[in-house]
């Protein structure tokens, strides 16, 4: 078919009907990497309901003052300070992720990966961690010990009332 | 009009196989007089994809070194190895390493297979890094080339990410802790790295979710994007009318010069080149055995724990500089930088020359010897006596790991520049060929110091 030549521009209803076609076709388009996208999003991981995220570490004597226990299912460290207070530490180093090993001799946490260093209070003796170790929530019920693991706590510096003490009786 | 099949007398006297064979390919029954075999018909199909006739002077292995070819040997082979490892390998954090070792042990040729993907891939990126270097050294991104230069800018970029998903898969020590710390990485980056990290980790950790996203991306989605991408990449090739034509530092801008068929002409050496590569590449995965370390235990990091080799130098730098500066500040930069070589405005250019000009070769070689020079003395000064935090204490790490740092080398090598322009009244082409050479040079130099100087805790220390 030979498309007739007019001198008068093309119509405006063909213009706006092509347009309306290119605009639908925009939006089906942006639904579609809409939907590609929130089927891509990491949903809830299997099996992590609220029961099991709280760790009973044990009771209170077991922990010497100035010590550091790895709880290596719970992947935390439970660390008491000289003054008897609990503070539980991930063991996720801030920098750049890699697991920080406690290191007795030294009284430290040294992470092998690019040498940052961390003191029993999680606080960086070493760059390049920017922030000091992540914490988790510590509560004391009964004489024993409980960390709940569900949300590690940022830190951008050691504060006293972290700490968990156990009720003198 | 040809009569009836039944009553035509050639075809009652064919065998079966012939007729068969011309029921495949009719052209060879209806041009006799053309048809040679099967040659015919395969010379017919490579002109489908390389022009009729190529200038002689472009067939000079010096001009190209073959990489662009082997570029292309290497990925068929990723393509055709890394189809036969799925069938043996399981994508599930509990399975995927003692997937490995049963192919390794038990499975007849399994462990050549994985060691011939495993170099084909390493060799891949120094492939298409020397064909990066090979493509700006002899001014072949100038116009009409400069998209094409963008292409393979990109190409570049998804082969390392090809590199980099392939890397965990293994899931040994040496994979996890490299891939912790390669997404660990993306929480310094601003606008949303965190949100990108947590979707390509498929959750806070890395998990049977990130196995399986890194699995996915390595085994169909780069696949398809670099082959999509090497189409374009050659389509332009074809239409800035073949390759940048060789000539010396004094001569003019040669015309197309003389033409000879591309067969045999330039099949038989890419087929010379590809060939020894395949070669190189079989003896290469016999003596040496791909690495696999033990199976990845999260509560263990291995000290050093170092990434992969290619990422060394932003590991290098990552140990200088604040995390922002090292992995998003200058790698943007440096991008930046990249992509708009060929958009800079030229005065003259001189496609086709080696090093620009024989004035661009002594500037190129200064450059070189300084960067050679400056960066081994920037990384002691770092590492044994500059100790910002000392001098100027409560300064943010930003600050002094990161502006302060980075303005004092765009300083220095500003001078370096001005310095040298003047002194040799260079033009722009000599000038930016100086630069690129001097930051070449301290990227592989911190690469090499990232591979064989950094021992336990990332220490310097001899190899």
């Amino acid at each position: 078919m030979k498309k007739q030549k007019t001198d008068q521009p093309e119509s405006s209803r063909r213009k706006f009907l092509g347009k309306l076609w290119l605009g639908l076709g925009a939006i089906a388009l942006i639904e579609l990497v809409g939907l590609i996208l929130t089927y891509l999003r990491p949903g809830k991981p299997r099996g992590s309901d609220d029961a099991g995220t709280v760790v009973e570490a044990g009771a209170v004597e077991k922990f010497l003052p100035d010590s550091v226990t790895a709880f290596v299912r719970g992947k935390f460290y439970l660390c008491r300070l000289e003054d008897g207070g609990f503070l539980a530490l991930s063991r996720k180093c801030t920098h750049l992720g890699c697991t920080v090993p406690w290191v007795d001799k030294e009284k430290k946490f040294a992470c092998p990966c690019h040498g940052s260093a961390f003191d029993i209070r999680g606080e960086v003796i070493s760059p390049p961690a920017p922030r000091p170790l992540d914490a988790y929530a510590v509560s004391i019920e009964n004489n024993v010990v409980k960390v709940n693991t569900k949300r590690p706590i940022k830190r951008s510096e050691f504060r006293k009332e972290a700490l968990v003490y156990p009720k003198k009786a | 009009m040809r009569p009836a099949q039944q009553n035509d007398p050639v075809a009652e006297q064919l065998s079966l196989f012939r007729r068969v064979g011309y029921s495949i390919f009719p052209g060879m029954a209806r041009q006799p007089e053309k048809r040679r075999g099967y040659r015919h018909f395969f010379n017919t199909l490579i002109l489908h994809f390389r022009p009729r006739i190529v200038p002689e002077r472009t067939l000079r292995f010096t001009l190209t070194w073959g990489l662009g070819g082997m570029a292309v040997v290497l990925v068929f082979m990723l393509i055709g190895t890394g189809l036969l490892l799925k069938f043996a390998y399981e994508p599930f954090p509990g399975r995927a390493y003692d997937s490995i070792v049963h192919l390794q042990n038990e499975v007849l040729f399994g462990q050549l297979i994985r060691n011939i993907h495993h170099w084909s891939a390493n060799l891949l990126l120094v492939v298409v890094f020397l064909h990066f270097l090979r493509v700006f050294f002899t001014g072949a991104f100038h116009s009409p080339r400069q998209f094409n230069w963008i292409f393979g800018l990109t190409l570049f970029v998804t082969v390392l990410l090809s590199n980099f998903t392939g890397y965990l898969l293994p899931w040994d020590q040496l994979a996890y802790w490299a891939i912790t710390i390669c997404t660990g990485m993306l929480e310094y980056m601003p606008f949303g790295g965190a949100k990108i990290q947590h979707w390509i980790r498929g959750g806070t950790e890395i998990g049977p979710a990130t196995l399986s996203n890194f699995y996915a991306i390595h085994t169909a989605i780069l696949p398809g994007c670099v082959i999509i991408l090497m189409a374009f990449h050659f389509w332009r090739v074809r239409k800035a009318g073949g390759l940048v034509m060789p000539r010396g530092p004094d001569e003019d801008a040669p015309s197309r010069g003389e033409t000879v068929p591309t067969i045999p002409n330039l099949i038989l050496r890419e087929v010379v080149v590809a060939l020894v590569l395949i070669a190189g590449i079989l003896v290469l995965s016999v003596v040496l055995n791909a690495p696999l370390e033990a199976k990845a235990n999260p509560g263990l990091s291995p000290n050093p724990t170092k990434a992969p080799w290619y990422f060394m130098g932003f590991q290098e730098m990552l140990l200088h500089f604040h995390p922002l500066f090292a992995l998003f500040v200058i790698p943007f930069l440096i991008m930046c930088a990249l992509v708009s070589i060929p958009y800079m405005r030229y005065p003259e250019t001189t496609p086709g020359v080696w090093f620009v000009s024989s004035k661009g070769r002594r500037m190129a070689l200064t450059g070189a010897v300084t960067g050679l020079i400056a960066t081994p003395i920037g990384i002691l000064l770092d590492e044994y006596v500059i100790d910002v935090v000392a001098w100027i204490p409560g300064i943010p790490s930003l600050l002094s790991n990161g502006v302060i740092p980075l303005a004092l080398i765009l300083a220095g090598v500003w001078g370096f520049y001005s310095v040298m322009k003047r002194r040799y009244g260079a033009s722009r082409e000599e000038t930016v060929q100086m630069v690129f050479v001097f930051f070449l040079t301290a990227f592989v130099i911190l690469t090499v110091t990232g591979i064989w100087f950094r021992g336990t805790a990332m220490k310097l220390a001899w190899p």
